[in-house]
């Protein structure tokens, strides 16, 4: 990895554009026009997008990107390796220069943490900090600790002259697993570390590489970030529901719906919304760009979608179930359970109230004028001497 | 009838505050009943091919569509909070006055402990149950907000997208979801609870309360009106422009 620690790559190299290095690494020209248009299609910018991918990989020198890694599996990344199209691993990963990336760098030690003091400072207010998993808060950040510094440290430092910031799937934007409850070590999602830096999520655990890609290639086609939702989502790739592109949308509409695994319906590819699909209630782009080079994505596989890019999607449990079950009230309860004991209750007292009425309605209206001929005589004339004079 | 007292006919629901009842308790009815079914479709059909069918997509639409009658109604009763007679002002569901709170006490003591025997008389409703209908205005208010940020997504209309700011909030749409779910359990048991004590002081009291959502009349023994008429319990005076109310004195009972 020759691009790890700019200060021992050659000034040639440093400033060399992307396409120069694509090139010197044997892609042909076509290789790379087909990559751009792809990019640019994933994106969202149609394919004349594709002239503006391209002019930008050929002119713009690589993106300095500082890639760190707290409390997470690591499987953004590898998600990202797994990229189907090659040019993405080689050169996004490869040219597009990771600095510092505590995985894939082959320095450790001291030689390390200068590389990443070298980067700060080298490329100060240019450079992308890409963060993969949560930063723990609790007990001053001991559960997560690199190079004798908390998590919390690093990317407060790292991310203070850092142009932009890429949080990289549910553990940097949410917390994922580890901010479950009761999330024992506080972890926190990089928005509720840092503040006053643009973030963008690219949610999902992990997200699609292709998603990735697309959103570091539109950081360097632009310049600028792309446009995102309300919860800080590039709208390119999370601006419909894994619902609205999924393929068995018609059987929903329909009202075909798989009952269970082994079921006829199942066998049919029936909806998967009564077996706790989160389709309905997550935003991704399995439905379209699906995974490993557009083969499969869960539905597809016949498993519901477990809403793996929204917040809290492990607490939103059980997967199986379609809706959640109610916070607070232990496990296993259900709104329609509670709900349910909750109107018995409420039938039950007023059964008993009813009774309770007729045992003291004599009582209760024998007071009231009007009751009985008599009683209404008396109660006139107590009360109206003066009509009866 | 030779048996009334001295009762006065009083129209205490205006037709506006009628039809908004009619209207909200349909509409309750009809996004419990389809929110329900969205929540756990049955099995209508178990083969068939997909293009054969709409009846979910139907269904889903039929509580889209309700959801806007409801909010509409409601926004009309809060403009009738406002302008319409002193029963329906907004001042009432506020149980701040020393009043209103003594009357909290007395009908709970009556209604739920049934361990008075005085009972709560009043031309509007109690205090007790202005409070309750605040309560529901809000389950309204959250219903609305929360269907609306769910149906966001799927909407194109500008209307629906002053919504977006919801979701955030509740972290994600499943999150929400449950809410908006577990609220229509809420309304379940209100509805059962509210039409329960409907009949029961119709029941015990006489008063007519059962009809005055049809026809806006209640009965109230005179000398009792004449209290209520000096100034409601929210302290809120009878407008001169509103409608007399209709003096219907029986007279004296027949010897």
């Amino acid at each position: 990895m020759e691009t790890i620690g700019d200060s021992s790559l050659p000034d040639s190299q440093d400033r060399a554009t992307i396409y120069e290095q694509i090139t010197s690494r044997g892609v042909p020209r076509r290789e790379f026009l087909k990559f751009c248009g792809w990019m640019s299609v994933c994106m969202g910018l149609g394919p004349a997008g594709a002239a503006q991918v391209a002019a930008a990989l050929e002119n713009k020198r690589r993106l300095p990107v500082v890639w760190l890694h707290f409390q997470e599996c690591t499987c953004c990344s590898e998600s990202f390796l797994r990229s189907s199209h090659p040019i993405v691993a080689d050169i996004l990963l490869d040219k597009l220069s990771l600095d510092y990336t505590e995985t894939l760098m082959a320095a450790s030690g001291h030689q390390a943490e200068s590389c990443l003091q070298d980067t700060i400072k080298k490329y100060k207010g240019e450079y992308v900090l890409c963060v993969e998993g949560s930063i723990p808060l609790g007990e001053d950040g001991a559960y997560c600790c690199i190079g004798g510094k908390s998590a919390k440290q690093i990317i407060e430092e790292v991310a203070a002259d850092a142009k932009a910031i890429i949080a990289w799937g549910n553990c940097a934007t949410a917390g994922c697993v580890q901010a479950a409850k009761p999330n024992p070590t506080m972890a926190a999602p990089v928005h509720k570390v840092i503040a006053g830096k643009p973030i963008i999520h690219v949610q999902g655990c992990p997200p699609i590489a292709e998603v990735m890609a697309g959103v570091l290639v539109h950081l360097l086609t632009f310049d600028r970030i792309p446009e995102l939702d309300s919860l800080g989502r590039p709208k390119a790739f999370y601006s419909r529901r894994v619902h609205d592109t999924c393929y068995r949308r018609p059987n929903y509409d329909a009202g075909l719906f798989v009952e269970s695994f082994d079921d006829e319906n199942a066998r049919k590819g029936y909806c998967l919304y009564k077996m706790g699909c989160r389709g309905p209630t997550t935003y991704n782009s399995c439905g379209t760009i699906r995974w490993n080079g557009g083969v499969s994505f869960p539905i597809q596989s016949g498993h519901p979608c477990i809403g793996c890019s929204e917040e809290n999607f492990w607490d939103n449990g059980p997967f199986y179930q379609r809706l959640s079950n109610l916070p607070g009230f232990g496990i296993e309860s259900t709104a329609d359970k509670i709900g349910g004991a909750v109107l018995g209750v409420a039938a039950v007292g007023a059964a008993a109230h009813a009774v309770m009425t007729n045992l003291r309605k004599r009582h209760a209206i024998g007071e009231q004028a009007g009751e009985s001929a008599e009683k209404a005589e008396e109660s006139n004339a107590s009360q109206h001497p003066e009509t009866e004079s | 009838m030779q048996n009334s007292h001295d009762y006065q006919r009083v129209y205490v629901w205006e037709q506006p505050v009628r039809w908004f009842h009619w209207i909200n308790a349909l509409c309750i009815l009809v996004l419990g009943v389809t929110g329900y079914l969205i929540a756990h479709p049955p099995a209508l059909m178990n083969s068939g091919e997909a293009n054969f069918s709409y009846w979910f997509g139907k269904l889903r639409f039929a509580h889209f569509l309700t959801g806007y009658v409801f909010l509409a109604n409601f926004l009309f009763r809060l403009y009738w909070a406002s302008v319409g007679n002193k029963y329906t002002h907004w001042r009432n569901f506020f149980p701040v006055s020393k009043k209103q709170i003594q009357q909290v006490w007395a009908v709970l003591k009556v209604d739920v402990l049934q361990s008075s025997d005085k009972p709560v008389h009043v031309l509007g409703h109690n205090s007790v149950a202005y409070f309750t209908y605040m309560g529901t205005g809000l389950l309204t208010v959250f219903q609305v907000v929360s269907g609306f940020a769910l149906y966001a997504p799927m909407s194109q209309f500008w209307f629906t997208h002053l919504f977006d700011w919801v979701v955030p909030i509740f972290g994600s749409e499943q999150n929400l979801r449950l809410f908006h779910y577990t609220v229509l359990w809420l309304f379940a048991v209100f509805t059962f609870i509210h039409v329960y004590l409907v009949f029961y002081h119709d029941y015990v009291e006489g008063h007519g309360v059962l009809s005055s959502m049809v026809g806006g009349w209640k009965f109230m023994e005179t000398e009792k009106v004449s209290q209520e008429e000096s100034a409601n319990i929210a302290g809120i005076p009878t407008k001169t422009a509103a409608p007399k109310p209709v003096k219907q004195a029986q007279g004296k009972p027949n010897a």
